[in-house]
């Protein structure tokens, strides 16, 4: 009887296992691509969001002015928009918008659904977290402030149906880049306002015109199914202009938490593309599937940051001798495969290259703090090094290790919730805390910006008016290397002062199944779904 | 027995209340802002949404404000999914956890009372120190192990099963999750089968029989499973409560959609309303599972029944 | 039956009972000497190498004569930091059980005993706590209790290194200390949390047998209700609490490391069997032995504990002793 029934549920488990296609030969033939997106988008409505996880699935349903090109970040193929120019100042911008364009439900798309998509997301009573990403439009922070209340009066007109005009409070000769990114894309007004409380209200902040069914968008796919923690699924568009060389019949966004399972999953033929590679997995899997694994630079750095405002931690001398004693090599060989190690804050982007400024000197750290004040460590008080629990506790260890053997110093770690975590950091209730930054375009300013005095993402304590003034002149500059110049020299005084300590600049380990075609690295990882292909 | 179950009923009513209040000022007082994402906003934009959240009432006007909504059956919207309604969210996730917990469970019993018994009969025997060590393997290594080891092994290496995923459609989906669950409670069932089982084995009552000439195993069955089950049932009701309302690292493990991820994520995110949703359902099934074990307790105690 | 009379002969009893258990020897000499390995082997200096000196170049060693269980990701010593580890888990285990094992056989045993509004009553606030959201729970508990533990871990270090202690003793003082005022909050919190089932269990094991009749006739003696209580139905009970109780040892040890990765229980360097079992099962695949060594112990030691369990629990049956 037993044994009867045992051989059942063999019979039974092979015939549901052993012969069933993977879920991504199935894919393949249905032309459908399957990527890890590490977890659920906080929302779709490109107004309510802030990450690279919402991006990524935002980018299939919406597009902007200037699209990504595949193969380079520094192309700029058109998107909604044929043709732009500018003055030389780069202060005025018109975009010519195509003459085809239409929303997935037939809708033209005109520039009036960019202009309505900037007063939204601008809109006080809609407080979108990311309106500052608009700031860049001439007197945008004043009506987000309801310091101004005319939305006329905002850099942003539709001059016709398909002429856009854009003027900047500053120069800023990368606005194509910044047009690529989501709070920049049009949302089609009938549609959001016909979902709205009274079928009128702009700022109605939740409404379900973002829902599967409900979303109307411009891009290469439209949403069909959104399951919680189980997948994102979307089809392809046929209303979008370029139709007819989109290759793929849909992408679907899984939300896999857990990048040892999503390893898994796509060792079993789950997924055509992983989120992420834990860097332990790096070296075994390089050594068995070379042919899956990608490691690619990406605009984000792992760096430390110090609280200014505590004694001991506020003299630069402390700070550089702590940074001094960190070698950044051996973590990056060991415990962050994939990264490359740093000695300032902004990767290397097209033009930009910034000088590293502190590198592993352990004698010249321990001078340092014996200058400080602290002989041998003698006398130097416990700090702890918050982290988040998710965070990488390794490279704690090794950085508590590293202190203590250099500089005898010991720092104690203390792990805390996410949600701890950034209450922490914001309120500066910590001593020293393991960070990140991922950047939002391909510009300097994004890693530089918020170091600034009243900056939230500051969280240091640390603020220079030299510093600041540095940027402003940047700003101000409308010669893109001269303004590039003056970000260097701002960067070199913020890390001669390490606030920050930096560590390094992060890579994307993941896996790449061989048949996705035409994904190239990309530094900001945004690879346009609409010009990918599967060809197995 | 109706008095009994009216005025369970009322106790209950009363735990969720208790429940419900306590919960919410616990999260209340969790350091963290659920409005906050990794980036910071501008004050003004901060202040906008604290307002439209309600936020900038006392924590008790929020309270009441929520628990009236809660009384109408409305559980309010997710801060975290911005948006979204907390019903939509649990009424995903809960039939997910609930059938890989039934299926675990079912597995757990079917596995762990026999188990338990044969063991029992067999004390010291040879098939009683295997299971049993058997049983401590399976509580000696934790899920995050068992979990991606019967993945790798009975699912990428053997194709048994796949490794990975969740179709409710698809019965071969369930069966590594469910089996790394339910072994786990297979083990623990074991375990305390055995032991009320010989507890009952030594009573009076059995020797009476045993000294009568009624056979092994008929003494077992007949005279023993009811005493020896106390506290394998007494177990079993509170596990299965925590069971169904999902598990963590069985869903991560295994890519489920279940809600224990979710209720993770909320108490990370502060995500109140949903915290709140998640726990009255676990409190609804933990006071259900307890109610049902009392009973069965009852059933299986013939004292008991008399006094009830 | 005089319970007096038994009471000078039972402990002696049960000893010479369980000396006859051969599995419940192997057991207790195996726990003695992990057991006692993990505590006198780190005060022998110089036999163990630093469990938490990190050697990046020479990480993920296999076993060999200079480390005998290799060394883990970081480069340290794994013998080292299983031993060390070992030490907060046995301390975690005993400790934590104990104090949740008492409270919940108080608990159940008043509420199946009492019975009435008092079991109700006591049963509803389980009901309670086992639905309150034990994240939630901890994460205040760790902001409430960390800087107490930081006061404790300062004014224990000074209480024992004396007065007049210079920087030096203060730290070596310090190294042995801080491992264990920083477990206080992880007594407190495991302790709060995981009694609910074995005061689920101990009730209904308590009215079964509170229904049996030497009960009854306990009762018609005119003994006191504690004295029937812990006296004659407690000791009735004792096989499914010992068994819980051996239950419990893993699932408190495991849930030490939950706690650790939220910033309560052992601190980075230092480290548990829990911490060292989570971060090997990320080494899985790569390097199997981290997970390997530290579940070894772990495992051996619960198997230990559990036929010691079983063995306690055959050798105190007050049943046994009339065959």
């Amino acid at each position: 009887m037993i044994r009867r029934a045992l051989s059942l549920l063999c019979l039974l488990l092979c015939l549901a296992g052993c012969q069933r296609e993977t879920q991504v030969e199935k894919a393949n033939r249905d032309k459908i691509l399957i990527v890890g997106n590490s977890t659920d988008p906080k929302s779709l409505d490109p107004h309510l969001v802030t990450g690279v996880i919402e991006s990524n699935i935002i980018r299939a349903l919406l597009e902007g002015l200037v699209a990504d090109d595949p193969k380079t970040d520094n192309a700029y193929p058109p998107g909604a928009a044929t043709s732009w120019e500018h003055n030389p100042e780069f202060t005025e911008w018109t975009f010519h918008l195509r003459h085809d364009g239409q929303w997935s439900d037939g809708t033209p798309l005109t520039a009036h659904d960019f202009v309505f998509a900037y007063h939204r997301l601008l809109h006080p009573d809609l407080a979108g977290p990311y309106a500052e990403m608009l700031y860049f439009l001439k007197n945008a922070e004043a009506f987000n402030r309801g310091e101004i209340t005319d939305f006329d009066q905002v850099g942003a007109k539709a001059i016709d149906d398909h002429t856009l005009h854009i003027s900047l409070k500053e120069p800023v000769p990368f606005l194509p880049d910044i047009t690529r990114h989501y709070t920049w894309f049009p949302i089609p007004r009938h549609v959001v306002l016909r979902f709205s409380k009274n079928g009128n209200t702009i700022s109605d902040r939740f409404t379900p015109w973002s829902d599967a069914g409900n979303l109307v968008g411009n891009g290469p796919f439209i949403l069909k199914e959104w399951r919680f923690n189980d997948k994102i699924e979307t089809a392809k568009n046929p209303r979008y202009w370029n139709a007819a060389n989109v290759k793929l019949n849909g992408v679907r966004f899984v939300p896999v938490e857990n990048f040892y399972t999503e390893t898994r999953g796509f060792l079993a033929g789950q997924l055509h593309a992983t989120y992420q590679l834990p860097p332990p997995l790096v070296d075994k899997l390089k050594a068995e599937h070379p042919e899956f694994v990608r490691q690619e630079p990406y605009i984000a750095t792992d760096f430390i940051r110090i609280n200014t405002t505590r004694p001991v931690l506020d003299q630069p001398k402390v700070r550089m001798a702590l940074s001094k004693a960190i070698d950044r090599k051996l973590l990056c060989d060991h415990i962050l495969q994939g990264n490359t190690p740093c000695g300032t804050i902004t990767p290397d982007m097209g033009d930009y290259q910034p000088d590293h400024i502190v590198s592993y000197d352990p004698q010249g750290a321990k001078d340092l703090l014996a200058e400080a004040g602290f002989p041998d460590g003698k006398g130097f008080p416990r700090f702890k090094i918050l982290m988040s629990s998710s965070g990488s506790r390794g490279t704690v260890e090794a950085l508590q290790a590293m202190w203590k053997q250099t500089l005898g110093v010991m720092i104690d770690v203390q792990p805390m919730d996410w949600g701890s975590y950034i209450s922490s950091q914001q309120k500066l209730d910590f001593d020293i805390s393991l960070a990140a930054w991922t950047g939002d375009y391909l510009d300097p300013s994004t890693f530089l910006l918020m170091w600034t005095k009243d900056n939230g993402n500051n969280n240091t304590g640390w603020h220079s008016e030299e510093y600041e003034n540095l940027l402003a002149e940047a700003a101000h500059q409308s010669n893109p290397a001269q303004r590039l110049a003056l970000f260097k020299q701002a960067e070199r005084l913020f890390m001669e002062a390490q606030p920050v300590l930096p560590i390094s600049f992060r890579g994307r380990n993941y896996l790449l199944r061989p048949e996705v075609k035409n994904w190239h690295p990309l530094l900001l990882d945004n690879h346009p779904w609409g010009a990918l292909s599967l060809e197995p | 027995m109706l008095k009994v179950i009216l005025s369970r009923l009322f106790q209950s009513i009363l735990v969720m209340f208790v429940l419900y209040t306590i919960t919410f000022f616990l999260v209340k007082a969790l350091p963290g802002n659920p409005l906050q994402g990794d980036k910071a906003m501008p004050p003004h934009i901060m202040a906008k949404r604290e307002a439209y959240y309600g936020f900038d009432q006392s924590p008790l006007e929020q309270y009441t404000r929520q628990l009236s909504k809660f009384l109408q059956g409305d559980p309010g919207f997710s801060f975290r999914l911005e948006g979204r309604p907390v019903a939509e969210i649990i009424g995903q996730a809960f039939p997910v956890s609930l059938q890989l917990g039934v299926i675990a469970m079912t597995i757990a019993v079917s596995i762990g009372i026999p188990a338990g018994c044969i063991a029992a009969a067999r004390k010291n025997g040879l098939l009683d120190t295997l299971s049993m060590s058997i049983a401590m393997i399976g509580i000696c290594l934790p899920s995050f192990v068992t979990g991606p080891i019967l993945a790798e092994w009975l699912g990428r290496a053997l194709k048994l099963a796949p490794a990975y995923g969740w179709d409710p459609a698809k019965p071969a989906t369930w069966f590594l999750p469910a089996l790394t669950l339910g072994l786990a409670y297979a083990a623990y069932l074991s375990r305390l089968t055995r032991a009320g089982m010989l507890e009952t084995l030594s009573q009076d009552f059995v020797r009476t029989a045993r000294a009568k000439g009624v056979p092994g195993w008929r003494i077992l069955v007949r005279h023993c499973l009811r005493g020896g089950l106390i506290p394998a049932v007494a177990y079993i009701g509170p596990a299965f409560a925590g069971i169904v309302s999902g598990s963590l690292v069985i869903e991560s493990v295994f890519q489920i959609p279940g809600l224990g991820r979710h209720f993770i994520k909320s108490i990370e995110t502060r995500d109140t309303p949903v915290i709140l949703g998640v726990t009255m359902l676990y409190g609804a099934l933990v006071i259900t599972a307890n109610f049902l074990t009392d009973l069965a307790g009852i059933w299986l105690n013939p004292r008991l029944r008399k006094a009830a | 039956m005089n319970s007096d009379e038994k009471g000078s002969s039972l402990w002696l009893d049960a000893w010479l009972r369980l000396r006859r258990n051969r599995a419940a020897m192997v057991g207790l000499f195996l726990l003695i000497l992990i057991g006692s390995s993990c505590i006198l082997l780190p005060a022998l200096t110089d036999f163990l190498k630093d469990p938490n000196k990190t050697d990046l170049v020479h990480r993920n060693l296999k076993p060999g004569a200079e480390h005998w269980f290799g060394t883990d990701h970081l480069g340290r010593d794994l013998f080292s930091r299983v031993i060390f580890g070992g030490r907060i888990s046995i301390a975690v285990g005993l400790i934590t059980t104990f104090v949740s094992v008492t409270i919940g056989i108080v608990w159940g045993a008043i509420a199946g005993y009492v019975g009435g509004r008092t079991d109700a009553f006591l049963m509803r606030v389980v009901d309670i706590l086992y639905a309150l959201p034990f994240l939630v729970v901890i994460i205040l508990l760790g902001k409430i209790l960390e800087p107490l533990t930081d006061q404790l871990t300062e004014s224990t270090v000074h209480l024992v290194a004396g007065e007049n202690a210079d920087t030096k003793q203060l730290v070596s003082t310090r190294n042995w200390v801080e491992p264990l005022t920083t477990l206080v909050p992880v007594f407190i919190a495991i302790g709060a949390l995981s009694w609910l089932t074995v005061s689920r269990i101990v009730r209904a094991q308590v009215q079964s047998v509170a229904s049996l009749d030497f009960v009854e006739a306990a009762r018609s003696l005119g003994l006191g209700h504690f004295r029937i209580l812990f006296r004659h139905i407690l000791p009735n009970t004792l096989g499914p609490i010992i068994v819980y109780t051996t239950l419990t040892i893993p699932g408190v040890m495991m849930f030490e490391a939950t706690l650790s990765f939220l910033g309560l229980g052992v601190k980075a360097p230092n480290s548990s069997w829990g911490v060292l079992i989570q971060e090997g099962a990320n080494f899985m695949l790569t390097n199997p032995l981290q997970l390997l060594f530290p579940a070894l112990f772990f495992s051996l030691t619960l198997f230990s504990l559990n036929f010691l369990g079983d063995g306690l629990r055959d050798a105190t049956d007050p049943k046994a002793a009339k065959d």
